[in-house]
C-alpha cells in the first residue's frame, strides 16, 4: 500500500519548491511557433483583463510594430519610459529594468524574452532581466517563439536554414507557472504576412522572408505545438506525483553524455536535452581528459568548457574524467552512477584514422553490455561555430631549424664514423637523431625524419651525392628508418604531452592546496582575507580585492588594494549587484561586461557572504572559461573559510551568552534575596520608629535604630561587592601597583571590618624585615576585608582569627586563618565561584562574590590564593604577591 | 532655591542661636535632610545649596564658616567649586565622595580641601570632622599652642621633644619633621603629597614609598600595635591622619 502514498521527502521538496515560486514572481509565457502569430496581441488583452481585475499592471516593454490593433490595447494601461543608450552614435531604446524594480508593480509586462539587451546593460540578454524581475516577486508576462529556445535552436536552424544567435535556457519555460501557446495556422499567417501585418525587419528582408516558407511554418508550429504538449505531460506527471495517482511510472533511466572538443559537441547535448527531457531522466554529460587534451589548442578547450556550461544551463550534470582509455573511462563512471543510456555524436573522422587509431564509438559499444549506447549525427554545426575558426598556431621556425641542425650534425658524425662503420650502423645515429628532435614538437620531428632518410640517402647510400638509389634494397630501409623515425617523434611528443598536461593540472591543484592549507591555518578573519586575496593575485596574476557584506548589508572593502578601481559608485553598483543575485558578473563576464573589474561571489552554505574582486593586468581580461571555473573554485575555497570563521565566533558568542545568562540569573537571586533581607529589617524598623514613636521607650528606640544602621552596613557592603565584580568581570579595574609595607594595609582593612570584629581577637605575625611589596594597597586591602568577612561570618563569635605572612620563592605568602568549621570536601575550589556560599552559609546574606573578588585581585596581581584545612581545624586561606623586582632602597636618616 | 532656616522643626532650642554658619551644597535632597537636623541639633546655622553656582553664591552672601561640598553635583565639577572658593577665602571645606574614587578625594584634598567623608557616613563622623576643620581655622588666626597630647602621646613643638607615657622618643630629624607635621594638622586628613612636600620638599613628591617607610618606623615606635594603629590611621589610596580623640 505504501506506494499509493507520496514519498514524504519528494514532498517536502515539492513544497519547498512551491513555496520558492511563490516567494519569487510567476512568469507567464506567450508561447508562439514564429512572428507574427499574435503573441504580443494575447499578452495585452490578458494584461488588461488583469489590469480591469484591479492587478497593478504595467507594461515594461512592448513592440507592437506600429500594428493599430494592438496598439489599441495600450491606452489605459501604465507604460514605463524606455531606458536610452547611446551605441556607436545611434539611440537605442530599451527596457528600463532599474525603473521597473523601482516602480514595483505586481504584474510587468516584457515583451520578446530572447531580445539581446545593448552593450552597457547590466544584463547581456533580456531573460536575465525578467529572472531579476521574478527574484524580486513581480509577477511577469513576456513572449517567446519556439526558434529562441536553447534546446530547440539547432533543429530550428537546420530546418529553415535561418540560424538565430538569441537563445533562452529551457528553464525560463520550465519554471514559467503558465505557459499560453498562441497558435495560428500556417497559411492564415502568410496571408498575415502579405498583408504587411508581420514585422519584417528592413535589412533582414530576404532571409527573413525565406524563414516565413510554408513548410518552415509547419515544422515551428509543430514544434511549438509538441513543447507545450510536453509541458503539459511533465504537469500532469507532478500532479499525479503531488496527488499519488498510481499510474505507469516510467523506469528511472539516467542518460550519460560524452562530449569532446568537437564543434559538434553542443549539438549533441542539445540532442541528448531533448532525450533526457522526453524520458523525465537525470543526465549527466562528461569530457574525458586524455594526454592529448592538452596538447590541443586553447580554442578547443575553451569549447569544452562551453560545452559542458552549455549543458549545466540545460540543467545537466557536468563532470571531466581523466584517464588515458576514453571508452573505459565513460563505462566506468557509467556503472558507478548506475546509467542506463550513453549518447555521443557521430564521429567525423575519415575511415583510415579510424581503421588506425581505432574508434571511442566502436570500442564503447563492444564493451556497453547491457548499457545502450546511442550515437547521434555528427553534422556541422551552424555557420556562428564555423566563424568561430581556429586560429592557426604559429609556427615554430626555431623547432625546424633545430631539427634541421640536428639532421646535419647526425650527418657530420656519421662522416666521421663511415671509415670504420657498416652504413647500416649509421642509421642508428640519425635515429639518435630524430630522438632528440622529438623534443621540439611534431612538425619539426616529422622533418628530421624526413631529412634524415634524405640525408643518408644523399650522403651514404652509393652513388654518394645523389638521391638515386643503385641498390633496391635500400628502399626497405629507407622505409623502416622512416616510420621508426615517425613512430619514435610521435610517442616522444606524446609523453611530453602528457606530462604537460599532468604538470598544468598538478600546478592548478598545487595552487589550490596551497591556498586551502593556508586558510585552513588562518585564525582571524582579516588574516584569512590577505591569505586568500594574496594566492588570488599570484595564481591569476591580477590585482584583488576582497568585499564583505557588514551587518547592514553594505559592502566593505576588508582586503586588497583595488581601492582606485572599485571606490566608483557603479563599479560598487555591480558589486552590490554580485552580492545580492550570487552570481558572478563584471569584465570578461555575460553580466555588465563593461565593468573595470570581474566580481565572483563568495557563496557559501548560508548565501553569499562577499565579493571577490579581479582586476586582471590592463588590457587583458580573464577569458578562458578554465580559468574563470577555477576562479570560481577558489572564491568558493574562501568563501568556506570565511564561514568557518564566522561559525567559531558565532559559537564564542553563544558560549559567552550562555555564560551572560547564567550569571545573571545567579546575580537576580542574589539580589532578590540578599538585598531585600536587609531592606526589610531597615523598613520595618524605620517604620516602627515612625510610627509607634510615642509608644516606644528609649532602650527601644535605640535599638531599632541600631537594627537599621548595621542593615544599612550590610546592605553597603553587598553593593559594594557587586560593584567591584562588575568592574572585575569588565576589566574596569586597573591595577596600581606601587611599593607597600604589607603591615600598613593589614592595618587599613582591620580598621574598615574593626565593627564587624566586635570583641574578636586578630592574632597579627608579620615578620619585621618583611620587604616592601608591590601592591594596589585599596586592592589588596579589599582582598583582606572580604578574607577577614568571611572568617566573620562563618566563625562563632569568639573564634580568633590569625593574619601572617612570609616570604617564599620571590614572593609574599599571606595566610588569614579562622578556628571555625573549615570546608565540607570539595569545597576548597568552589568557594572562590561567582555567587558560590557555603554550605554551612544557611541564611547568612551575601551574594557570594566576597572570595571570587579576592581571586580576582590575587590573579590580576599575579598571585594565586588557595583554600585549605587549617591544621587542628578551621579554614585556612592563603595567596601570594609576587616580588617581581627589588624593592627600592629608602635610606633611613636611623645612622 | 535656597533655602535657611535656623533651628529645624520641634527640635529642642537649647542651643545657642548664634552658632557658626555651614553652607552645604549637595544636590541630593534626602542627604540635606538628615544633614539639617544633624547640624541644627549641634548648634549650627544651617544654609543649603542644591547646585555649585548658588553655593558660591551663598558663600559670597551669607559668609559661611565651614562647606560641606558634594563633589557631584549637577552643574559644576566639585573640584571647580573649591578653586573658585579658594580664590577669595580659606574657610574649612569638607568633601563629600563617593567610596572608590580615592583619586576623586586626592584631587579635592590637594586642591584646597581641608577633608573629606566618604558616603554612606555617619553622621557623627562628619561632625566630628567639621569640628575639626573649624578648629583649624580658627588656629590659624590665632598663635598656635606648642604642644600637643593624645592618649600617650605628648609632643613638644618648641622644644622638638616626644614623649610617649612618660619615657622620651627618640626619633630621626625626618621622623620627627613628619609627626610634627600630621601634629599641626592633627584630626586632618593629609595627602601624601602634602606630606611629602612638607617633609621632604617640593623634588621627593612622587617618592611616596618614602613616606610609607617613615610612617611604618613611627608606628613601631609609637604605637603599642603598629599593625592597628590607634594614632597614625592609614586613609587607604589618600594619605594619613592623626587621631586627635
Amino acid at each position: 500500500m505504501e506506494h499509493d502514498r507520496p514519498d514524504p521527502d519528494a514532498l517536502l521538496a515539492r513544497v519547498r519548491e512551491e513555496q520558492a515560486r511563490q516567494q519569487r514572481g510567476k512568469l507567464k509565457v506567450f508561447f508562439g511557433a514564429a512572428a507574427g502569430v499574435g503573441k504580443t496581441y494575447a499578452m495585452l488583452e490578458a494584461a488588461r483583463s488583469q489590469h480591469e481585475a484591479g492587478v497593478d499592471v504595467v507594461i515594461g516593454w512592448v513592440d507592437t510594430h506600429g500594428r493599430a490593433e494592438t496598439e489599441a490595447l495600450l491606452p489605459g494601461l501604465e507604460q514605463l519610459p524606455p531606458r536610452m543608450v547611446e551605441y556607436r552614435g545611434t539611440t537605442l531604446r530599451e527596457f528600463d529594468l532599474d525603473a521597473a524594480l523601482a516602480r514595483r508593480p505586481a504584474l510587468i509586462l516584457v515583451d520578446e524574452l530572447a531580445h539581446t539587451n545593448a552593450p552597457g546593460s547590466r544584463h547581456a540578454k533580456r531573460w536575465q532581466d525578467v529572472a531579476e524581475l521574478l527574484d524580486a516577486a513581480i509577477d511577469v508576462y513576456t513572449t517567446l517563439n519556439v526558434q529562441h529556445l536553447e534546446s530547440l535552436n539547432d533543429v530550428v536552424a537546420r530546418v529553415t536554414e535561418v540560424p538565430t544567435r538569441e537563445t533562452v535556457p529551457d528553464s525560463i519555460l520550465e519554471e514559467a507557472a503558465e505557459v499560453e501557446l498562441v497558435d495560428l495556422p500556417p497559411d492564415d499567417l502568410i496571408r498575415r504576412l502579405r498583408e504587411g501585418k508581420v514585422y519584417v525587419p528592413e535589412q533582414a528582408g530576404e532571409a527573413v522572408r525565406r524563414f516565413f516558407r510554408k513548410g518552415n511554418l509547419i515544422a515551428l508550429r509543430e514544434l511549438a505545438l509538441r513543447t507545450t504538449a510536453a509541458r503539459v505531460d511533465a504537469q500532469m506527471e507532478v500532479y499525479r506525483r503531488d496527488h499519488a495517482v498510481p499510474g505507469i511510472w516510467p523506469v528511472a533511466e539516467r542518460i550519460l553524455v560524452c562530449v569532446s572538443p568537437s564543434p559538434f559537441a553542443a549539438r549533441v547535448v542539445r540532442g541528448a536535452r531533448r532525450m533526457a527531457a522526453g524520458l523525465r531522466a537525470e543526465w549527466v554529460v562528461v569530457n574525458v581528459e586524455i594526454p592529448a587534451t592538452a596538447r590541443l589548442p586553447a580554442a578547443d578547450r575553451d569549447r569544452i568548457v562551453q560545452t559542458l556550461r552549455l549543458a549545466e544551463q540545460l540543467g545537466a550534470e557536468t563532470a571531466t574524467l581523466t584517464g588515458h582509455d576514453v571508452a573505459g573511462e565513460v563505462l566506468a563512471y557509467a556503472r558507478r552512477r548506475n546509467v542506463t543510456r550513453i549518447v555521443l555524436g557521430k564521429p567525423a573522422r575519415p575511415r583510415w584514422r579510424e581503421a588506425l587509431f581505432g574508434s571511442v564509438v566502436n570500442d564503447l559499444v563492444r564493451r556497453s553490455g547491457d548499457i545502450d549506447v546511442y550515437v547521434i549525427t555528427g553534422e556541422r554545426e551552424g555557420p556562428q561555430l564555423a566563424a568561430t575558426a581556429r586560429p592557426a598556431p604559429p609556427v615554430d621556425w626555431a623547432g625546424y631549424a633545430k631539427a634541421a641542425g640536428a639532421v646535419a650534425a647526425c650527418t657530420g658524425v656519421s662522416a666521421l664514423m663511415l671509415p670504420h662503420f657498416a652504413p647500416a650502423n649509421l642509421i642508428m645515429v640519425y635515429l639518435l637523431g630524430t630522438v632528440a628532435a622529438a623534443r621540439l614538437g611534431r612538425g619539426p620531428s616529422i622533418l628530421a625524419s624526413v631529412l634524415s632518410v634524405a640525408a643518408f640517402d644523399f650522403f651514404f647510400v652509393p652513388p654518394i651525392f645523389t638521391f638515386a638509389v643503385s641498390d633496391t634494397q635500400y628502399v626497405v630501409t629507407f622505409a623502416v628508418m622512416l616510420v621508426v623515425a615517425i613512430v619514435i617523434s610521435t610517442l616522444t611528443t606524446r609523453v611530453r604531452a602528457q606530462a604537460e598536461a599532468s604538470r598544468q593540472r598538478e600546478r592548478r591543484t598545487a595552487a589550490l592546496y596551497a591556498m586551502t592549507r593556508d586558510l585552513v591555518s588562518q585564525q582571524g578573519l582579516d588574516e584569512l582575507l590577505q591569505a586568500a586575496t594574496r594566492h588570488v593575485a599570484e595564481v591569476f596574476g591580477s590585482r584583488v580585492a576582497v568585499f564583505l557584506a557588514d551587518p547592514d548589508g553594505n559592502l566593505v572593502r576588508r582586503a586588497g588594494d583595488l581601492a582606485a578601481e572599485t571606490n566608483d559608485p557603479s563599479e560598487l553598483g555591480v558589486a552590490r549587484w554580485v552580492l545580492e543575485h550570487g552570481q558572478l558578473a563584471g569584465r570578461g563576464s555575460a553580466t555588465l561586461p563593461g565593468a573595470r573589474a570581474l566580481y565572483v561571489p563568495l557563496s557559501a552554505a548560508r548565501g553569499t557572504v562577499g565579493i571577490l574582486a579581479v582586476v586582471p593586468p590592463s588590457g587583458e581580461s580573464l577569458g578562458t572559461p578554465e580559468q574563470v571555473h577555477l576562479l570560481e573554485t577558489f572564491a568558493a575555497q574562501t568563501a568556506l573559510a570565511i564561514e568557518r570563521v564566522a561559525l567559531v565566533d558565532e559559537a564564542q558568542q553563544a558560549r559567552f551568552r550562555s555564560e551572560t545568562e547564567r550569571l545573571r540569573s545567579s546575580l537576580l537571586s542574589a539580589v532578590s534575596h540578599d538585598l531585600r533581607t536587609p531592606l526589610a529589617t531597615i523598613t520595618g524598623s524605620a517604620s516602627a520608629l515612625v510610627e509607634g514613636d510615642a509608644a516606644l521607650d528609649e532602650a527601644t528606640r535605640r535599638e531599632l535604630a541600631q537594627a537599621i544602621q548595621d542593615e544599612a552596613d550590610r546592605l553597603n557592603r553587598l553593593v559594594h561587592n557587586l560593584l567591584e565584580m562588575t568592574r572585575l568581570e569588565s576589566g574596569g579595574i586597573r591595577v596600581h601597583k606601587d611599593w607597600h609595607p604589607l603591615e600598613e594595609v593589614v592595618g587599613s582593612a582591620l580598621a574598615r571590618v574593626e565593627k564587624q570584629l566586635g570583641q574578636r581577637r586578630v592574632d597579627i605575625d608579620l615578620p619585621p624585615d618583611l620587604p616592601l611589596v608591590p601592591l594596589d594597597p585599596l586592592l589588596v586591602e579589599q582582598v583582606l576585608i572580604n578574607l577577614l568577612d568571611n572568617a566573620i561570618k562563618y566563625t562563632p563569635e569568639t573564634s580568633p582569627i590569625e593574619i601572617s605572612a612570609s616570604v617564599e620563592d620571590h614572593a609574599v605568602s599571606v595566610r588569614v586563618a579562622d578556628r571555625g568549621p573549615g570546608f565540607a570536601p570539595g569545597e576548597e575550589t568552589q568557594i572562590f565561584e561567582k555567587f558560590y556560599r557555603g554550605q554551612e552559609a544557611g541564611t547568612r546574606t551575601g551574594a557570594g562574590l566576597g572570595l571570587a573578588i579576592a581571586r580576582g585581585i590575587v590573579e590580576a596581581h599575579g598571585g594565586r590564593i588557595i583554600a585549605e584545612p587549617r591544621p587542628g581545624g578551621g579554614a585556612l586561606f592563603r595567596f601570594t604577591l609576587p616580588l617581581a623586582a627589588e624593592p627600592p632602597e629608602v635610606r633611613t636618616d636611623d645612622g | 532655591m535656597a533655602e535657611t532656616r535656623t533651628g529645624g522643626e520641634g527640635e529642642p532650642t537649647r542651643l545657642p542661636a548664634n552658632g557658626p554658619v555651614v553652607l552645604v551644597i549637595e544636590d541630593e535632597a534626602p542627604i540635606r535632610r538628615f544633614l539639617r537636623p544633624s547640624l541644627t541639633s549641634q548648634g549650627y546655622r544651617v544654609v543649603e545649596s542644591e547646585t555649585g553656582e548658588d553655593g558660591l553664591l551663598q558663600a559670597t552672601s551669607r559668609q559661611p564658616e565651614l562647606v560641606i561640598l558634594d563633589l557631584g553635583l549637577p552643574d559644576l565639577d566639585g573640584l571647580e567649586v573649591i578653586r573658585r572658593l579658594r580664590e577669595w577665602t580659606r574657610i574649612p571645606i569638607i568633601v563629600l565622595s563617593a567610596r572608590g574614587a580615592e583619586s576623586d578625594k586626592v584631587a579635592a584634598l590637594d586642591a584646597g580641601a581641608d577633608d573629606y567623608v566618604a558616603k554612606p557616613f555617619a553622621v557623627g563622623e562628619l561632625l566630628a570632622r567639621a569640628r575639626v576643620a573649624l578648629r583649624h581655622a580658627t588656629l590659624g588666626r590665632e598663635p598656635g599652642e606648642s604642644t600637643f597630647a593624645v592618649a600617650e602621646l605628648r609632643v613638644d613643638l618648641a622644644r622638638r621633644r616626644v614623649w610617649l607615657g612618660e619615657s622620651e622618643v627618640r626619633l630621626t630629624p625626618i621622623e620627627y619633621r613628619l609627626l610634627a607635621t600630621l601634629v599641626r594638622h592633627a584630626g586632618k586628613v593629609l595627602t601624601h603629597r602634602q606630606l611629602l612636600q612638607e617633609v621632604w620638599g617640593p623634588a621627593q613628591v612622587e617618592q611616596s614609598h618614602y613616606l610609607r617607610v617613615y610612617m611604618a618606623n613611627l608606628r613601631r615606635k609609637l604605637e603599642t600595635d603598629p599593625a592597628r594603629p590607634r594614632l597614625l590611621r592609614t586613609e587607604p589610596g589618600v594619605g594619613y591622619r592623626l587621631l586627635t580623640d
